[in-house]
């Protein structure tokens, strides 16, 4: 029999070792704010990343963690974009309770995220049932629907001329926007952490391992007693609320509204940028935008025309032999690493291929091979840890 | 000894066939009560309907009195009505421990918590501990719930159940598909239950259920054939003639 206080240390550590923090995310987060320094030039542009970075966490929480799948996130991110640069635009010189300003970003922030969360709640009940081929009709639907009440409703949000003269007042009334983007960088960089860290400290709750139960098997989750539907709606409330931030982060800091922000091509690119970083990772948007950006600059310079082209092939690429995106082959890296003989063999098997097969393929042996020798590895030990429960 | 769980003329009906026939069942505090038939009689049709899992076409299902018939799964489940499933529904990304403090979490209703992270709640990663160690899982306790061999999820499958402290456990085939040598462990499991709860365990394995129960129901063709004390049923000529019906048959 193992001992009692070993096996209360290893359990908590099992249930708790997600929420410590991790050293390279240390890493990330000085390397982020490091950036107003490194590259000054490109402030604006790194904003933009962390915007998309957000808004590809809001779908992380959702199909990640609740294993929704969703089309239609650009929806609340284009409610909450319009919120706030409505607040910005009428609100100048008018202030609420006496002191604060409408056109306040943070006000502005605030008004995105309720907005944004409220369509959210609504649609919620329409993702509740049905497959995975339904949720995606019924995101993809919404998101149509709103896209085209803003092309609509012109005397509101402008339509397709845009949404002019959006004046957020000064941040926190003291930072002005600024033309070199210095406040937009901080601003932006300042609200994505504090939104991560929401975000952080509620996948590693008991409501995040919940959620998780759900996606894994949503059977079981009823049968332990979980409302499962409540939970669901409250996830995808709080995805929408964050995606209303992030937009109402973009009209903002550009201090503009237009059809572009509610438009169905950024809820396909925010769902590719988190596939790409990888979901279910928290990390995965972050760094998948800022992938994406900087492929897109750099393929756009080699092949302005075509380079969608190539994002395409890498995205195949990426989701045919790498699971989990770039943070899952940052883990699969690591696993190779610490045994040693996987990658040896995987190589062994790809140049086998490629001289026995002449195929161009060859690649695809690596991952197999090397697996191999893992799960192997494995096995080994756990055949020996199987002993050890014989003798319990 | 007051009636936990009962039903009272429950049908159910897929199409043509009746999978339920009018059955009036009735589970006592206590109870080690075993549900047996010949396969397709109806078993885990009727359990499935006792926790929530299936809506009988007619009839009533009360849980300590109560009519429960148009509750869902998850309020039976809160109501202290638990059950495993014959075939497993397990996490199988979290480990034995991180499935237990949820379902801790969510019995102490606290499954809404989204700031503290889990398993900062001492007492319930205790009591997780203390329970997957009476089912001799503490070894496995930290490793991935899929990776674990088979008689091991079945052990932590009855492990959820336990973990809501239930009324009335629906055990559905505990040892279905585990190994002969681990089936004791099974029985061993089941056994050193609280005195307190309602069991009904369905079971093929008829060693397992004269060893376990007090009293079986057999069921047959969805409906109730006969009830009584394990020796009644093991004497009873009609039960041998339901059980080995089709071979006299095949001899004639």
């Amino acid at each position: 029999m193992t001992d009692f206080t070993d096996d209360r240390l290893r359990a908590r550590e099992s249930v708790i070792s997600g929420s410590r923090w991790y050293w390279p995310e240390f890493l990330f987060w000085i390397a982020a704010a490091s950036l107003f320094f490194l590259v000054p030039t490109k402030l604006t542009l790194l904003s933009e990343i962390f915007i998309l970075g957000l808004m590809a966490l809001s779908i992380d929480l959702v199909l990640g963690f609740a294993g929704i799948v969703t089309l239609g996130q650009a929806a609340f991110f284009g409610l909450g974009a319009y919120s706030a640069a409505l607040m910005a635009k009428h609100g100048y010189g008018a202030f609420l309770f006496g002191i604060i300003p409408v056109n306040d970003p943070l006000l502005g922030l605030v008004v995105a995220a309720i907005v944004a969360g409220i369509v959210g709640f609504a649609t919620s009940f329409l993702v509740l049932r049905g497959s995975d081929l339904t949720r995606l009709m019924v995101t993809l639907g919404v998101g149509l629907i709103i896209e085209e009440l803003a092309n609509k409703m012109k005397s509101v949000t402008g339509g397709s001329d845009g949404l002019q003269g959006v004046m957020p007042a000064p941040v926190l009334g003291k930072w002005d926007f600024d033309l070199y983007g210095q406040v937009a960088f901080c601003y932006t960089l300042a609200v994505l952490f504090v939104m991560f860290m929401l975000v952080r400290r509620l996948v590693h709750s008991p409501f995040g391992l919940s959620l998780k139960a759900i996606k894994q098997n949503p059977l079981r989750a009823r049968t332990i007693g979980m409302p499962v539907n409540a939970r669901l709606v409250a996830v995808y409330t709080i995805a929408a609320m964050i995606a209303g931030v992030a937009g109402g982060l973009l009209s903002q800091t550009t201090q503009f509204g237009s059809l572009d922000m509610v438009a169905f091509h950024r809820s396909a690119d925010a769902l590719l940028i988190l596939i790409f970083g990888g979901a279910g990772y928290l990390y995965g948007g972050l760094v998948g935008a800022v992938a994406f950006r900087v492929m897109q600059d750099f393929l756009g310079n080699i092949t302005p025309q075509y380079w969608q082209f190539w994002l395409g092939v890498i995205l195949l690429i990426l989701v045919l032999f790498v699971r989990g995106g770039i943070l899952g082959l940052l883990r699969n890296g690591r696993e190779f690493l610490s045994h040693p003989g996987a990658a040896k063999a995987g190589a062994g098997a790809v140049l086998r291929a490629l001289i026995e097969r002449r195929s161009p393929l060859a690649l695809i042996f690596f991952k197999g091979a090397a697996k191999k020798v893992i799960s192997d590895k494995r096995s080994e030990r756990d055949g020996e840890s199987g002993k050890g429960a014989g003798g319990v | 000894m007051t009636v936990v769980l009962e039903t009272r003329n429950l049908v159910k009906k897929f199409g043509g066939i009746t999978a339920t026939d009018n059955v009036s069942f009735k589970l006592r505090k206590g109870a080690r009560h075993a549900l047996i038939g010949p396969n397709g009689a109806g078993k885990t049709t009727f359990v499935n309907q006792l926790s929530g899992v299936l809506q009988p076409t007619s009839g009533t299902v009360l849980l300590g009195g109560q009519d429960i018939t148009g509750w869902s799964a998850r309020r039976r489940a809160i109501s202290g009505l638990a059950r495993t499933f014959q075939i497993n529904q397990l996490f199988a990304d979290f480990t034995p421990a991180q499935t237990i403090v949820l379902a801790i979490a969510e019995r102490e209703n606290k499954g809404w918590e989204w700031f503290r992270p889990a398993g900062t709640r001492s007492e319930y990663v205790d009591e997780a501990v203390e329970l997957l160690r009476s089912l001799g899982l503490s070894d496995v306790l930290d490793q991935r719930v899929g990776s674990l061999a088979y008689g091991r999820q079945r052990l932590l499958e009855i492990a959820i159940a336990v973990a809501a402290k239930p009324h009335v456990l629906l055990l559905d085939e505990p040892a279905a598909g585990v190994p002969e040598s681990e089936r004791d462990q099974i029985l061993d499991v089941v056994s050193a239950l609280p005195e307190e709860v309602a069991l009904v365990l369905i079971e093929h394995d008829m060693d397992l259920v004269f060893r376990f129960a007090r009293s079986i129901s057999v069921l047959v063709n969805g409906a109730l054939f006969v009830e009584g004390t394990p020796s009644e049923i093991a004497n009873d000529p009609r039960v041998r003639q339901v059980y080995l019906g089709e071979e006299e048959l095949l001899h004639v």
